[in-house]
């Protein structure tokens, strides 16, 4: 079943072209790697269907029904879920705070609500705890190594029940054991009948979990691929141009 | 297989709870105010030997009153400061909300008109000062330097240039809440405290105060963590302003008369007491205790000078001086953690 649907996604700032009429299809229970070079486009369009900025033209179907996009909360209330290539986080808060951050919880007492900063801390533990990152909630984001954080951000994701899950470069600045729980989270998300789209520099991790992959060549998509039909040396042409499209 | 999973999972709980427990009491030892608390107590522990007058009653009411005036305008000046931003218009804006205090009490209008006056004046200087930087995105500094010479004009015109001195039916309440006490504490000094625990609990315990700490903190991961940045930025301004307001109406109240040039210069004072109680101007980073601490220690160096015999005329030096020693210790700290 079709999850999420796009349709001649252009997006240009200014002069510059991003992304030029790219369509992508995503199925529920699907994991679709999207590759190519820097300043390809991906995060453009992962920040798109984000809901981060619109698109210049084309349009975008979830579940079948057209949706506009005019800020993150709008996508997050859809059930999209997005761990940025630059993680978003505030460095100056706790990590809970952060994985909570625009939602927070709250207890009540008559009429003074008030955050529960230890359900917060308790339930950002674990989510931690289930990524096997040795991140601790009550610690300034500031303090934290590259993984904590990227573990931080990937927890944001799992608050809710989220239809698709955005993955930009989610491994970038992981250790070699927390690359494979991350993966691991992506077949479980899988199994549970989420989608998501893993943005990815990494051939192994793609070819690892993605059923799919995909590839954009300056703003255009070049290839759209089974992930059994294709190989790594051919994605690699795909990306750096020695293979036009596929 | 189960149990040793279990007991791992105790382990590395109860290593976290440790570490906790730890950095809380880490976090107030290394905290600003923490430590101009104890140069405050260390000065004035100097000071009770070096001068028999200082630890009079009468001293300490003095001292504490003095500063509880700029206590209160550096609570609402943190909060800007919190989102990397700056307020200059508050001195001005005493001036102004002083004079319209002031003018609307002489007209014979009760108390209650005159303290709604006084903060509706505010709330407007701080909702176009928050406004103009959040929507329009013009820089802080810029804004609110605009609003200073603004502010002061309107104070000047509207006042015409006079003392006001007469405050309708409710001058004696009005001269009583700025300038009496309640069991031995000055007015002014209550509504510091209070307002000092209320900001620690607000920035402690509610969506809004981590919304604005989050600002600070990184307004691009605000905005798409689904935080309304905009309005957050406009309630700042709009808070710091009214408590330039409240301050204003709690000094008129103390002097009994007020002229257009009331709180000139006072921005400085707030923010250098602001920065020294731990806030970074770069924003993400104040505490509510830090307000008023920040505010002791100035007046605390005024009180001391004067009593020492020192020149008045230095006080200005020795602000200045712990301002910069303020900043530099904040700098020395951060290098040392990263
Ligand atoms: N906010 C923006 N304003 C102007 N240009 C932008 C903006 N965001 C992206 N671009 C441009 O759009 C193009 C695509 O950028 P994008 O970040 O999507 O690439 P990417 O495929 O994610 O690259 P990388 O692998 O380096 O992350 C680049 O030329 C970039 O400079
Ligand atoms: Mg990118």
């Amino acid at each position: 079943m079709t999850l999420l649907s796009l349709n001649q996604v252009t997006k240009n700032f200014g002069a510059i072209h991003a992304l030029l009429g790219v369509d992508l299809e995503i199925n529920a229970g699907e994991a679709v790697g999207l590759m190519g070079d820097n300043g390809a486009g991906k995060s453009t369009l992962m920040k798109i269907i984000a809901g981060n900025f619109p698109p210049s033209s084309g349009n975008m179907h979830l579940d079948g029904e057209d949706v506009h996009f005019t800020k993150p909360m709008d996508a997050r209330e859809k059930g999209i879920e997005i761990v940025y290539q630059d993680l978003a986080l505030c460095d100056n808060l706790t990590a809970a705070a952060n994985v909570f951050l625009g939602r927070e919880l709250h207890r009540r007492i008559g009429p003074i609500k008030y955050l529960d900063h230890e359900a917060m801390n308790e339930r950002a533990a674990e989510l931690f705890a289930e990524l096997k990152s040795e991140t601790r909630p009550r610690d300034l984001v500031r303090q934290m190594s590259g993984g904590q954080r990227q573990a931080v951000a990937i927890a944001r994701t799992r608050l809710s029940e989220p239809k698709l899950v955005l993955m930009d470069e989610p491994t970038a600045a992981i250790s070699v054991r927390q690359v494979a729980e991350v993966l691991d989270l992506i077949h479980r998300l899988k199994e549970a009948n989420h989608a998501v789209v893993l943005v990815s520099h990494r051939m192994p991790d793609v070819f690892s979990v993605c059923d799919r992959v995909a590839v954009l060549r300056r703003g255009s998509k070049v290839a759209d691929r089974p992930i059994g039909d294709t190989s790594p040396e051919e994605i690699t042409g795909l990306i750096i141009g020695a293979i036009e499209t596929a | 297989m189960t149990n040793s999973k279990e007991t791992s999972h105790a382990d590395i709980d109860e290593s976290i709870s440790a570490k906790q427990e730890m950095s809380g009491l880490q976090a107030i030892t290394r905290s600003q105010p923490f430590w101009v608390a104890m140069a405050i107590l260390v000065m004035a522990a100097v000071m009770s030997q070096v001068s028999d007058v200082f630890m009079t009653e009468r001293n300490m009411f003095n001292i504490t009153r003095n500063f509880a005036f700029f206590g209160i305008m550096a609570l609402g000046m943190s909060a800007v400061i919190v989102t990397a931003g700056i307020d200059l218009s508050v001195g001005s804006l005493m001036g102004l909300t002083g004079v319209v205090t002031g003018l609307v009490m002489q007209q014979g209008y009760s108390i209650g008109l005159g303290f709604a006056a006084c903060m509706g004046t505010a709330a407007i200087v701080g909702f176009i000062n928050g406004w103009l930087i959040a929507y329009l995105r013009m820089a802080p500094f810029v804004v609110t330097l605009g609003m200073l010479a603004i502010a002061r004009s309107i104070g000047m015109v509207i006042s015409n240039n006079k003392m006001i001195y007469e405050f309708g039916p409710d001058q004696d309440l009005f001269e009583w809440i700025g300038g009496e006490s309640v069991v031995g504490v000055p007015n002014p000094v209550w509504v510091m405290m209070i307002l000092t625990v209320v900001f620690w609990w607000v920035y402690r315990y509610t969506t809004w105060g981590r919304w604005v700490f989050a600002v600070g903190g990184n307004q691009n991961a605000a905005k798409m963590a689904g935080i309304p940045v905009e309005q957050v930025i406009v309630s700042v301004y709009v808070l710091c302003s009214l408590c330039a307001g409240l301050a204003a109406f709690l000094l008129v109240g103390w002097f009994g008369s007020v002229t257009n040039a009331l709180g000139v210069t006072y921005e400085l004072n707030v923010i250098a007491a602001t920065v020294i109680g731990g806030a970074n101007l770069m924003g993400g980073v104040a505490y509510a205790f830090g307000a008023p601490i920040g505010a002791a220690l100035m007046e605390l160096i005024r009180n001391s000078l004067l009593l020492a015999g020192i020149d008045a005329l230095w006080q200005q030096f020795f602000v200045g001086l712990f301002l910069i020693l303020a900043v530099l210790l904040e700098q020395i700290r951060n290098r040392e953690k990263s």
